[in-house]
């Protein structure tokens, strides 16, 4: 499907023996499984980093309400600017990830996954498909998986239509219920209350992928690649003013200026880690490490070379969350607008400091007090890059 | 939502008529699947074109060179964004990251991707449209 591979260096993915996961999970206890998880450290990948153990665990003690079940969702609906990870996994390792799901259906006793896939990729349906029908066939998935008896999964998918708020788990469950994709007010957390009002697992493609390598290889490998609070390794999706986009593995805690050297992006200017919802790092700050316990991220990695104007970056930005704003809380839907209009303020050279310390103020209080991730995250950009180019945009004059 | 995303690819646009319909035949309020349908970026009331061509407008693309393939997109097709061309083939949109930022800019064009697009190869990119086109149109009349 792709003219060219995104693919910049081995995947541990690679490696990995067919269903080897599947294999050693089922010589497991439930409990076992999920100790082996939370013993590896794994946390999500989709950009939040809550712990998967805890998750999976609390769905396995959650109860199912009265003639339902429980539900692994797998959310591959990165529409985070800058992330094309999924997409290579999707294409490349759509086993391994199905491998991941029955794993976790393992686990937390449930009978149904879905996989929410982005409507961008539509594309994709066919060969997922295949492979699903491939692996009902394999007895991979169906009833009595592998030959254990009462062990029933099956996977389905659904598509989404353009959205990306749908990203965030609560609003990517009411989407699959066929509501608008508003998120809800937590708690209840979906472990407990989540698709159809039952305990629902929502894990990142990412993160199941690996769940299956870590029963594959065990907790102790994984743990000991990485930092302490962010083991293992981890897909970069790398784009911008670089010689080498695409996606690379690497394990977490390394530093931007190593990252930069080994995607061909020596001499940038800044760094936007974390897609729209990120951080814009600057060059001084390029010894800064991407962890948990640093810069956080989904792993989109934009790089601005010298020649790039910030101000058209932070536009840019603002611009997405306007469009993608699901409109149901204040500080987002009227907050994300007014930034917006600020930049416009400062591409004509006619924004006070006061103003722009005013706009500083309006974003600490979306931070605060917008419902979720979107609303929250959505002036991080914005404030990076005045914080660190405000020589760049202020006082400007009007060129074109 | 499936029952929309199906009614989407067969008439490429969601009626009020379809959706009262709809909302009759599940035993909700239309304005519940008003909601639905006005709330995805890819589900629309308004008719659209036989070809949706959606140009990524997010950073990556953006520093890529959007601006000019999206220029040229206007001038070959002869319409600006958010419009559909009079003969009802081609509507023009923009698209929020399309998952391809590595190779931008990206364009979709109702299923179909094409990254790395240059001003040049649009002019391609719509002739080929064209030709398929005719194909079906050409199956529709004998079927
Ligand atoms: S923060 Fe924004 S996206 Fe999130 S619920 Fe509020 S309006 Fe919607
Ligand atoms: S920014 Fe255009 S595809 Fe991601």
């Amino acid at each position: 499907m792709n003219p060219v591979s995104s693919k910049k260096t081995p995947f541990t993915f690679d490696s990995i023996e067919p269903e080897s996961g599947l294999k050693s999970a089922l010589g497991k206890s439930r409990a076992d499984i999920i100790a082996e998880i939370s013993a590896s450290g794994l946390r999500g990948r989709g950009g939040a980093g809550f712990p998967t153990g805890t998750k999976w665990n609390l769905a396995a003690a959650a109860k199912v309400k009265a003639g339902g079940n429980k539900y692994v969702v797998c959310n591959a609906d990165e529409g985070e600017p800058g992330t094309f990870k999924d997409r290579v996994i999707l294409l490349e390792h759509a086993d391994l990830v199905f491998e991941g799901m029955t794993i976790g259906a393992l686990a937390v006793g449930a009978k149904l996954g879905i996989l929410y896939l982005r409507g961008e990729y539509v594309y994709m349906r066919p060969h997922l498909d295949a492979v699903l029908q491939r692996r009902r066939h394999q007895k991979l998935l169906g009833t009595a998986i592998a030959g254990r008896e009462g062990f029933d999964f099956d996977i389905q998918i659904h598509m989404g239509a353009g959205a990306y708020v749908c990203g965030e788990e609560t609003a990517l469950i009411e989407s699959l219920e066929g509501c608008r994709g508003e998120p809800r007010n937590r708690p209840p957390f979906p472990v407990d209350t989540g698709f159809d009002g039952q305990p629902t697992i929502v894990n990142n493609v990412e993160t199941l992928a690996w769940a299956a390598c870590i029963l594959s290889r065990s907790a102790h490998w994984f743990k000991s690649i990485g930092t302490d609070k962010s083991a293992g390794y981890k897909l970069f999706s790398v784009s911008g003013d670089c010689r080498e986009p695409g996606v690379y593995e690497f394990p977490l805690g390394i530093s931007v200026a190593e990252l930069l050297q080994k995607v061909g992006g020596e001499g940038a200017k800044a760094v936007q880690v974390g897609g729209a919802s990120g951080h814009c790092i600057p060059a001084s700050e390029f010894s800064r490490r991407i962890a948990f316990e640093d810069i956080s991220t989904g792993g989109s990695i934009i790089v601005f070379g010298p020649g790039r104007d910030m101000l058209e970056v932070a536009k840019n930005f603002m611009e997405f969350f306007v469009e993608e704003s699901c409109g149901q809380c204040t500080p987002c839907r009227v907050g994300n607008a007014k930034l917006l209009e600020g930049v416009g303020l400062l591409e004509r050279g006619e924004c006070s400091m006061q103003y722009v310390q005013e706009l500083l103020g309006l974003s600490e209080t979306m931070q605060l007090a917008s419902k979720c991730g979107l609303g929250q995250s959505s002036p991080n950009a914005f404030v990076s890059i005045v914080k660190h180019f405000k020589d760049e945009i202020m006082g400007r004059t009007l060129v074109h | 939502m499936p029952v929309l995303q199906e009614l989407q690819r067969n008439h490429a646009t969601i009626s009020d008529f379809a959706m009262q319909v709809i909302a009759d035949e599940l035993g909700i309020h239309p304005a519940e699947v008003y909601g639905v349908t006005s709330f995805y970026a890819f589900l629309r009331q308004e008719s659209r074109g036989r070809f949706v061509f959606r140009l990524c407008q997010t950073v990556s693309c953006d520093l890529a060179g959007k601006s000019r393939v999206a220029c040229q997109l206007e001038n070959d097709l002869g319409i600006g964004f958010g419009e559909t061309t009079a003969d009802g083939r081609f509507s023009l949109e923009w698209a929020s990251c399309l998952g391809m930022c590595d190779q931008g800019p990206a364009l979709l064009v109702n299923d179909r991707i094409f990254t790395r697009v240059t001003p040049e190869r649009v002019h391609e990119i719509i002739d080929e449209c064209k030709r398929t086109f005719g194909a079906h149109a050409r199956q529709a009349a004998h079927a």
